[in-house]
């Protein structure tokens, strides 16, 4: 059963994810795999060329430290060590607004069903869900709102930008 | 008041789904409690000393009659028919059970009401002066820009995850009642040289176990850049607030270690990237929102009310409550009144269902069917007219809330303390009760005048004794409650923390160690002086040589 979640549906997962590594050597030709930002930087030209290698930032990374490298690597994943953690939500703002990364923003670590659409509205595409969750049940969460009203990666306009021009409709029941 | 469109509602309705569904994923043993309790934090649910606690939202402390008469059966059907005023202009319940709660919320969300983010590590309930719209010194109505805050910060996901709570004031007046320096962010409406109006901005202050008063981060903020300014305070504090100890996590905290310098070079490099941006506010926006808080259909007086002053000539109880509770009203002829909820033998702040519903005839009998709720724990009907002041006291004196003490050292901000809170190190009421009870001369109250008396249960402060000009703090000693006295703390525009004065007092001595403190203040004060005054002039020794002199 996969437990990663790709533009809201459950696919296998073709990257394979490396908390450590201590050279080039160590990965695998044709191996799709994500290494540590400190890995990155120390190789990012032999890695850019390879094309097949993405990058995994720890939540005190700084994401300005992958500015010139958007363009060039096709996986940022941002680590959550506790799903409490928030600092993982600013980076993929950051990465996706700021920066202008467009591959795929993955959120791994402690990821839970009901953190999805949070990490959705900040930029998050895809979710490895937590090893002993269930990753279909945690579908759900992408759709717990339709959206909210700050300005956000996944909705840059905010509510008061796409309501709707027109007669105010106040809810019947209100609050007077 | 502000009025829930299709969206409003919609946001409400699928946050009480979205919690149905993890409370009932929790008791079926999906969540872990470490899962779910940062969920049910967010809905404003403890887990307390005794029963769960639910804190509700009263978004700026604006609530209609509907939403009294929805709280007085919420209390009634699912506690145990009273509910608690908070510093937050919140309002809680002790006793709720767990598995109601959904249904609590739910129907909370028939009246536009909900406990989204009362609690947790997230952009709490934002505040505002309970004076708004009505107070003569007022340069903008903070009501608008207080909803404008409310819907941005309501599950905004960047800050779902904070270092800490984050608690944001906003005032429209000149004369600050919102506590603003003692916020993460206060936000003051102010004129620049042009006559535009924008916010002085203020960052880092708190009370808690670390107090500090904030300081300015910014002199002049054009309006609309407001939530955009906001975004990137709360951007810097996500990423580089403290996360290893959460004594340390507040934004203070960030703020004192970098220095105020660099925190605000940071939020401005920040704001200069993202304004302009799709967050600014349109100025049609701010007039759409500002048209839910216009005047009520006022009566037109060309001057004051003779009845009104006949009446206070007449009546020496009616002239204090008058001179107490009463404050002038920006139009002729109308008064603002506030509904004391500190008489003797109440804990402060206190309601039962069938005073909310008597609340709720009276803002519809007296005042445009709305009231408000003050961060001193009382609650203000704002747009009376004086002709009905003189029958709305004897209504009040019937109901128990026409105590004239407001501002005097009985009007105690108070938390639940010991008796409700698992975070307090001993109670609060009772004390409250006994010093209430040993100043029951009004008439020396009256003369010491203006004397604000706050008392928390442990340094979470939640009753604001760091800026009460006497702070009472609850300490555990051995096992054991002891109270710690500060004096010199003020809120207000010229915020001060208060200074803690020596060794804590038993319980019982208590009441003893302020009738000290305030005969030192009667003894030394100049004509006019408040209490707070007396203390910065001679400084905190004069009192704490009487207060230890005989006390053992």
């Amino acid at each position: 059963m996969p437990q990663l979640i790709k533009n809201a549906a459950l696919v296998d997962d073709a990257w394979s994810l490396r908390r450590e590594v201590s050279s080039l050597a160590e990965l695998g030709a044709g191996t799709r795999e994500i290494v540590p930002l400190p890995f990155w930087l120390a190789h990012r030209d032999a890695l850019i060329a390879r094309g097949d290698v993405g990058v995994w930032l720890a939540p005190d990374a700084d994401p300005e430290a992958l500015a010139a490298d958007v363009g060039a690597v096709p996986v940022i994943a941002v680590d959550f060590p506790a799903f409490t953690d928030g600092r993982g939500y600013s980076i993929g703002r950051l990465l996706r607004d700021r920066f202008g990364f467009k591959g795929e923003l993955r959120a791994i670590g402690d990821i839970l069903r009901d953190q999805l659409f949070a990490l959705a509205e900040c930029g998050f595409d895809a979710f490895l869900i937590r090893s002993d969750r269930d990753a279909a049940a945690a579908l759900a969460g992408l759709r717990d709102f339709a959206s909210i009203y700050a300005t956000t990666s996944r909705t840059p306009q905010p509510w008061f930008r796409r309501r709707k021009e027109g007669p105010e409709k106040p809810v019947s029941a209100g609050a007077a | 008041m502000y009025r829930y469109d299709e969206f409003d509602q919609s946001v409400v309705d699928r946050r009480v789904d979205q919690f149905r569904d993890q409370t009932q994923r929790f008791l079926r043993g999906e969540l872990t409690e470490d899962e779910f309790r940062p969920l049910r934090l967010e809905n404003g649910l403890y887990i307390q000393k005794h029963a769960p606690m639910l804190r509700i939202a009263i978004p700026y402390g604006l609530v209609s009659a509907r939403q009294l008469r929805m709280l007085a059966r919420i209390s009634r059907e699912y506690d145990r028919g009273y509910g608690h005023f908070t510093t937050r202009q919140n309002l809680q319940l002790n006793w709720p059970r767990l598995e109601d709660v959904p249904d609590i919320l739910a129907l909370l969300a028939t009246v536009q009401m909900h406990a989204i983010q009362t609690s947790g590590n997230c952009v709490r309930n934002t505040t505002t002066d309970p004076l708004a719209g009505v107070a003569r010194d007022e340069i903008v109505d903070p009501r608008p820009w207080a909803e404008l805050v409310r819907q941005w910060s309501t599950i905004h996901p960047e800050f779902a995850f904070l270092p800490r709570k984050f608690k944001i004031a906003i005032t429209g007046a000149t004369v600050d009642r919102t506590a603003a320096l003692v916020h993460d962010i206060g936000a003051q409406a102010v004129r620049d040289h042009r006559g535009e109006v924008g916010f002085r901005v203020f960052v880092g202050g708190g009370q808690g176990r670390t107090p500090m008063i904030a300081y300015t981060i910014r002199e002049f903020l054009p309006a609309n850049e407001l939530l955009n300014y906001f975004d990137a305070i709360l951007r810097v504090y996500n990423l580089h607030g403290r996360r290893d100890n959460k004594y340390k996590a507040r934004i203070k905290i960030i703020v004192k270690e970098m220095t105020p310098p660099v925190f605000t070079r940071q939020v401005e490099a920040e704001w200069e990237r993202i304004r302009g941006g799709p967050g600014t506010v349109p100025g049609d926006e701010i007039e759409r929102l500002a048209r839910f808080f216009t005047d009520p259909p006022y009566q037109d007086f060309a001057r004051d009310s003779v009845a009104y002053r006949a009446a206070i000539a007449d009546s020496r109880p009616f002239s204090r409550w008058a001179a107490r509770n009463v404050k002038p009203h920006k139009r002729k002829g109308y008064a603002i009144v506030t509904l004391s909820l500190k008489r003797t033998g109440t804990p402060p702040g206190d309601v039962t269902a069938a005073d909310l519903e008597a609340i709720a005839d009276l803002t519809e009998r007296y005042s445009f069917r709305e009231a408000r709720v003050t961060h001193e724990q009382n609650l203000v009907l704002a747009d009376v007219l004086q002709n009905d002041l003189h029958s709305l006291w004897m209504r009040l004196q019937q109901l128990g809330f026409a105590t004239p003490n407001i501002g005097l050292l009985t009007d105690i901000v108070c938390c639940p303390g010991g008796d409700f809170c698992s975070l307090a190190n001993a109670k609060s009421i009772p004390i409250a009760e006994a010093i209430q009870r040993r100043f029951d001369d009004l008439d020396y109250l009256y003369d010491l005048g203006d004397l604000e008396l706050n008392m928390s249960g442990c340094m979470n402060a939640c009753g604001h004794h760091h800026v009460g000009n006497i702070g009472i703090l609850g300490v555990d000693k051995n096992g054991e409650e002891w109270y710690q006295v500060s004096i010199g703390g003020a809120q207000g525009n010229e915020a001060s923390l208060g200074k803690v004065i020596g060794p804590s007092f038993a319980a019982a001595d208590v009441p003893d160690v302020i009738v000290r403190l305030v005969d030192v203040y009667v003894e030394n004060r100049h004509e006019d002086e408040h209490f707070i005054e007396t203390v910065r002039r001679i400084g905190i020794v004069p009192f704490k040589e009487r207060v230890y002199a005989t006390a053992h």
